[in-house]
């Protein structure tokens, strides 16, 4: 319920035609979803969804040595790592976001090391690039990926590693043939967990990012709060969500048949 | 003949506890060779170490003529049977043996060939493409037998594979386990706290017991000529009887004086002079229970008790009898023709034979290996 009336709402409001003043007006309208054909659009999408997916996979890459490292660390210490991966809840997401800001600024310590060691050029910056968002992203949902992931290792039997090496395997290659699969629900969800927000998220690439990375949640801001024409945004909320949904309808459509 | 797996000189501590202690062990090639001892004695440790999932901390493991102590267990000709089976559940029966021959990088076709091999040897040809949360106890661990041999590795590690089957299906799987050796000839190690799994399937059994190798020797030998009291009451049920020589018949008995008891003739198992100090074991089902005083010829024994418990195990009784001192466990077969009297019943006054030979006389006794035996407690 909570999620499907805002749903149809917003869907809704795409149809209705945009006041000048930024109400909404009565009658129906395709204005909004027409404006949907800018041109600009799909690679707005494209890039929201290249962004999202690079956040995604470092996530998971990062998580997946952590909750296998975890899962095997004593109850104790199991107890306190998983206080540390909880630890930065604790402070606002947009002032952790803000401590970002500072500490990728051109004149940061940062920067200031990486130039003095020539890893990276004078006028190159650390802000406002793809990078810098998805390091940031990375930064803000990774203990969503590690707590997902951390739950399925917990349940893992270790002694299927034992098993993999005992047959040969590598200790990479265990972990790859045995570990990730037996971990599977945790893996999708953990990407669900990422993804999905990533897509939205407009915070952190207005604040660290530039003109070259915005996303989709940018736009719909920017429609929302300084066009005032709410259709138009409610038009791409729309579309994002059906992009959303899109590949889980697919796929439970792929497992029915 | 040299040892194809040896281990020598191993030591494993953990802490301050010694789980393996300076242990030397010499299995030959195409044996079943059997680890077996209570829980905690060190025997799933050395097998781990002979699979490379723990290492020594002193001594080497040989296979083969080849330093493998440090090896790790990918890179060891060698293979385990867990005891959970560890099967991978995200794989087919089929993936799970071929994984593998997958590993090592075999063409598809001699997987296919290898894996279907294998399915025949343990009769799973129509359970191939199920997962393993689909199959019985038994096919699971049938399953595991065959990811582990389809390696081909020079020794078969089991450790406990039986350990979590019903007592029916592992007296099945333990035959077929038997021929399944008989048809690949890899040699087999086999660890288990089951005297019973041991004695059927092994060539020869070593009983360990805190860290240390207690007896190594064919069952029969373990059985019947236990060197130290711990074997004699681990294997089996026994009895402890202490007495002193106090007669050189000849070269073969002796009699014996048994305090609270009388006098006894035994086998001289060991060299023994009048004035030794001895301990006996005398196994329950050597032990002849009747009414009647029997004769016996001078090799013989007969003394007399007073039935205290006697418990029916269904294809035997077994008789708690107080002859002095001691409490004498004795068995009896339910035999009709043994039966011309009626069986003794609790407060009887019985008579109890066995030939000097029948028992045996203890290199090593320790006071509390008398805690393993299954005796009913002291009524007061």
């Amino acid at each position: 319920m909570f999620v499907l009336v805002p749903m149809v709402i917003i869907f809704a409001i795409a149809f209705r035609p945009a006041l000048p003043a930024g109400g909404i007006g009565t009658g129906w309208s395709l204005n909004a979803i027409r404006a949907l054909a800018d041109p600009s659009y799909p690679a707005l999408f494209g890039r929201t969804l290249w962004t999202s997916a690079l956040t995604t996979i470092a996530c998971i890459a990062i998580s997946l040595p952590v909750a296998f490292a975890m899962a095997r660390l004593s109850p104790v210490w199991r107890a306190r790592a998983l206080l540390l991966v909880i630890v930065p809840f604790w402070t606002n997401f947009v002032i952790r976001v803000f401590a970002w800001q500072q500490i990728l600024h051109a004149e940061g310590y940062l920067a200031e090391g990486l130039r003095f060691l020539h890893l990276v050029g004078e006028n190159e910056r650390l802000l406002g690039n793809l990078t810098a968002v998805v390091i940031v992203s990375v930064y803000t949902y990774l203990p969503f990926a590690i707590l997902p992931l951390f739950a399925a290792a917990e349940k893992f039997d270790f002694g299927l590693l034992d098993a993999a090496r005992d047959l040969g395997a590598k200790p990479l290659r265990a972990f790859l043939a045995v570990f990730i699969p037996g971990i599977r629900q945790g893996v999708v969800t953990a990407v669900l967990v990422v993804f999905i927000p990533m897509l939205g998220s407009y915070v952190i690439p207005d604040m660290v990012g530039g003109t070259g990375t915005q996303m989709v949640g940018n736009k719909i801001a920017q429609r929302n709060f300084t066009d005032r024409n709410l259709p138009e945004a409610a038009a791409l909320s729309g579309a994002l969500a059906l992009l959303v949904l899109a590949p889980m309808f697919l796929r439970r459509k792929g497992k029915q048949s | 003949m040299g040892a194809y797996l040896r281990f020598e000189n191993v030591t494993r501590r953990f802490g301050s506890f010694t789980a393996v202690s300076d242990v030397t062990l010499d299995i030959e090639q195409g044996e079943t060779f059997s680890l077996l001892g209570p829980s905690g004695c060190g025997k799933t440790t050395l097998l781990r170490m002979a699979a490379g999932f723990d290492r020594p901390d002193a001594g080497r493991i040989l296979l083969d003529g080849n330093d493998i102590t440090f090896l790790p267990p990918d890179q060891r000709p060698v293979n385990t049977v867990f005891q959970s089976y560890a099967l991978f559940p995200h794989l087919s029966v089929r993936d799970n043996i071929g994984f593998g021959p997958k590993i090592a990088r075999k063409d598809a076709f001699t997987i296919r060939r290898d894996v279907d091999q294998m399915l025949e040897l343990v009769d799973l040809k129509a359970h191939a493409d199920k997962k393993p949360s689909q199959l019985s106890g038994g096919q699971k661990q049938r399953v595991a037998i065959a990811r582990a041999l389809v390696n081909k590795p020079k020794v078969l590690l089991l450790d406990e594979p039986l350990a979590a089957l019903d007592l029916k299906l592992r007296q099945r799987l333990l035959v077929e386990l038997d021929a399944i050796h008989d048809e690949v000839g890899i040699t087999f190690i086999y660890v288990t706290h089951d005297q019973g799994e041991a004695m059927s399937i092994s060539d020869r059994i070593a009983v360990m017991n805190k860290g240390v190798i207690e007896q190594i020797g064919p069952p029969p030998e373990i059985y019947e000529a236990p060197r130290s009291s711990f074997v004699a009451a681990f294997i089996g049920d026994t009895n402890f009887l202490d007495g002193r020589i106090t007669e050189a018949i000849d070269s073969r008995f002796s009699r014996c004086g048994i305090d609270g008891f009388g006098s006894i003739v035994i086998d001289n198992d060991k060299p023994v002079r009048p004035g030794d100090l001895i301990h006996l074991s005398l196994r329950p089902e050597k032990i002849l229970v009747s009414r009647e005083k029997p004769s016996v010829a001078g090799d013989g024994n007969a003394i007399s008790g007073k039935v205290e418990d006697v418990i029916y195990f269904g294809s035997h009784t077994r008789y708690w009898v107080r002859c002095g001192a001691w409490r004498l466990c004795a068995e009896m077969q339910h035999r009709n023709f043994q039966l011309d009297e009626p069986p003794p019943k609790w407060g009887d006054t019985v008579w109890l034979r066995w030939h000097a030979n029948d028992g045996f006389l203890l290199e090593q006794y320790r006071e509390e290996d008398e805690e393993l035996l299954t005796l009913p407690d002291d009524e007061t």
